[in-house]
């Protein structure tokens, strides 16, 4: 009695678990899983939306954090993980993984000075740094004051406001700064977090905004993107060449086209402080992680079908269309060329 | 006597049956409690062990965060969570007993149920709204209103301008302090109320009859009567103040430097936990912020304990 209830019961738990899996196993056909970073966040889903309209694949992907996207890559539960900032070759090499851009962005600084309007105030790297690093504490201060002859600064005090939370977008300000700061590469250094030597810290690109404009005499940054859907007062930028540039998609770009992709293994290139005439010194690319020999190559197939479909013209309308910039022609034929040397199924078949 | 036992055999048998399913059904549940509570405490020490080793106990009194350059200290975060918890209490234990002495003595009739009800639906607002609410209308009024007065007033005068001196930007501990006291206001008073309607009113009757007035009767015969009840609420407001995060890192300014003011910007356990945790740096950088999260599960614990062991001194003073 008892005996055939035991099989009674482990038949049924069988059919429930079986048909609670069933479902999962028939989605795996026709979707592709990822897991990271959150700037890429918003474009992924929107090319992951139109994709699927056209080609019937879907994209599940989970914006975790940069961090959380390269440790599920290498747990293998993801197709590909993302992250705003590349990882080291050995890294790579390590783990048997690979890495390409997807798409740019760039962070801009903004400020709520009284009478200082968007691309009034001009920075360059060894003054933003210093207002970072606490040095400079009052808008009327003679250094500011040498690259805006033609403003009107008030005499505030100046309020460093910064990301509280661990973010891609920390990553590049500071480490743009560590660039052109010997004393900010010492001290505090280029990371997700960093020990800020003085402001307020904010949650988000939202918090950031929040707090400055509530904030007179508030400096802060944020992506472009959040700052232009958002009217946010943001300042120019020196460049390497000595010119002053405004943020914009075009300079994000020029940015990339100065950078050194093909001799940087990897991809791992962070583009803050690029040479190039019209180059945006903050610029930064989002990196996708992918297995060089996958476990299960008609998944990542997928993925590469998706990057591919998202590098041409209908992609980067969308990228467009979000503020995000688009790769140049160049870098992608380089990617493509990458994808066709490192990735290949268990025989040695390039995936692509 | 087949009357005395009309219950048939199987009819036993199936109640026997009944009542070991409710034994072990039972029985696992308050298992499950201490499963959860060892994984709890495992993944914690698991977690924290690559910094403590790394760091030391040096951890707990460097004031340094440093997560590019591994060096962390968490003393600023533990500082600004007692503190932060402690502003709370002092601000929200004398309303709360207020309110809950005029409602259970004072009040007119009619007037109890709406503050009643007010106090609950201030108890259900998610720590979500505080924090929006905190960081876009309280924040910047507090600064024009009472930070900058504060400061001008105590200018020159040697502690006072320590304590409210530094960058003044309307958020800071005493910002997330004051935001706490407000959520953690309607737990301490609706317990407190609820203890001081079990005294009973023979009790209040005959001091009121012997001449006391309100005050003496709340003094001398509702507190001593509920005290143990009135801690056990506090108790609960300071957990509550302790491991709040949302609200908090909205407005406290999330800066890892230790100052003596109390207008500067800080930061707590829980608030850096939920900032960085996600993008953290690296596994020290990980393992710092696990051991932070272990430091909170044992400040917690201390205060349960203390609760206890206070209402433990109380039953013993009554029994004597």
């Amino acid at each position: 009695m008892s005996l055939f209830n035991t099989a009674m019961m482990r038949k049924l738990a069988f059919g429930v678990v079986a048909a609670a899996l069933a479902p999962v196993a028939m989605a795996a056909d026709t979707s592709i899983t990822g897991a990271g970073a959150s700037f890429p966040y918003p474009i992924y889903s929107k090319w992951a939306a139109t994709y699927k309209e056209k080609s019937g694949v879907g994209l599940n992907y989970q914006s975790i954090g940069s961090s959380g996207g390269v440790k599920q890559i290498k747990s293998k539960t993801v197709t590909f993980g993302a992250s705003d900032k590349p990882l080291k070759i050995e890294e790579l090499n390590e783990g048997g993984l690979t890495q390409f851009p997807a798409v740019m962005g760039g962070v801009v600084p903004i400020v709520n000075v009284k009478g200082v309007k968007s691309g009034d105030l001009t920075m360059d790297g060894a003054l933003l740094s210093d207002i970072f690093l606490g040095k400079i504490t009052k808008w009327d201060d003679k250094r500011i004051k040498s690259l805006n002859p033609s403003a009107t600064l008030p005499s505030t005090r100046i309020t460093v406001v910064h990301r509280a939370d661990g973010s891609g977008t920390t990553f590049l300000f500071t480490d743009y700064l560590a660039k052109v700061n010997g004393e900010w590469r010492e001290s505090v250094g280029a990371g997700n977090t960093v020990e800020w030597p003085t402001g307020i810290g904010a949650k988000g690109n939202e918090g950031v905004a929040g707090i400055a404009s509530q904030t007179d005499g508030a400096i802060g940054y944020v992506e472009f993107a959040y700052a232009k859907q958002n009217k946010l007062a943001f300042t120019k930028m020196v460049n390497k060449n000595g010119v002053a540039v405004s943020p914009s998609n075009e300079a994000f770009s020029a940015a990339a086209d100065g950078a050194d992709w093909a001799g940087t293994p990897g991809f791992a290139v962070v583009l803050t402080d690029q040479a190039g005439a019209a180059a945006w010194p903050i610029t930064g690319a989002s990196f996708v992680i992918v297995y060089k020999k996958p476990s299960d190559p008609a998944a990542l197939r997928e993925v590469l079908k998706f990057y591919d479909w998202s590098f041409g013209d209908a992609g980067a309308k969308i990228a467009d269309e979000l503020d995000y910039v688009p790769l140049p022609k160049k870098l992608t034929d380089l990617i493509r060329a990458s994808w066709k040397a490192n990735i290949s199924d268990a025989a040695g078949r390039p995936l692509l | 006597m087949a009357g005395s036992s009309g219950i048939s055999l199987s009819t036993l048998r199936q109640h026997n049956f009944w009542d070991a399913v409710m034994r072990h059904a039972t029985r696992t549940a308050a298992l499950t409690v201490l499963l959860v509570l060892g994984g709890v405490i495992y993944t914690l020490v698991v977690g924290s062990l690559p910094a403590l080793n790394q760091l030391g106990l040096g951890f707990f009194s460097s004031q340094r965060w440093n997560p590019v350059e591994e060096n962390l200290g968490g003393l600023t975060a533990i500082y600004g969570t007692l503190i932060t918890a402690l502003i709370a209490l002092v601000i929200a234990v004398p309303i709360s007993l207020g309110i809950a002495i005029f409602i259970t003595e004072l009040c007119p009739r009619w007037l109890r149920r709406p503050i009643g009800i007010a106090i609950e639906l201030l108890a259900g607002i998610p720590s979500i709204i505080y924090g929006i609410w905190g960081l876009f209308v309280f924040a910047p009024v507090f600064r024009d209103w009472f930070q900058i007065p504060v400061n001008n007033a105590v200018d020159g005068i040697p502690i006072l301008s320590t304590v409210f001196g530094g960058q003044i930007n309307g958020y800071g501990i005493l910002t997330a302090g004051i935001i706490l006291s407000i959520m953690i206001l309607p737990y301490i008073t609706s317990i407190t109320r609820d203890v001081f309607e079990t005294v009973p009113a023979v009790l209040k009757e005959s001091a009121y009859g012997l001449g006391s007035t309100t005050w003496e009767v709340v003094r001398k015969v509702v507190l001593p009567y509920s005290g143990a009840g009135v801690i056990g609420g506090i108790m609960l407001g300071l957990g509550r103040a302790l491991g709040e995060t949302m609200a908090v890192t909205f407005v406290v300014g999330n800066s890892h430097r230790l100052t003596g003011s109390l207008f500067s910007p800080g930061t707590t356990i829980s608030a850096s936990i939920a900032n960085e945790f996600a993008e953290a740096e690296n596994v020290m950088h990980e393992s710092a912020l696990t051991l932070l999260g272990l430091t909170l599960f044992v400040i917690t614990f201390i205060v349960l304990a203390a609760a206890r062991l206070m209402l433990l001194r109380l039953e013993q003073r009554k029994g004597n």
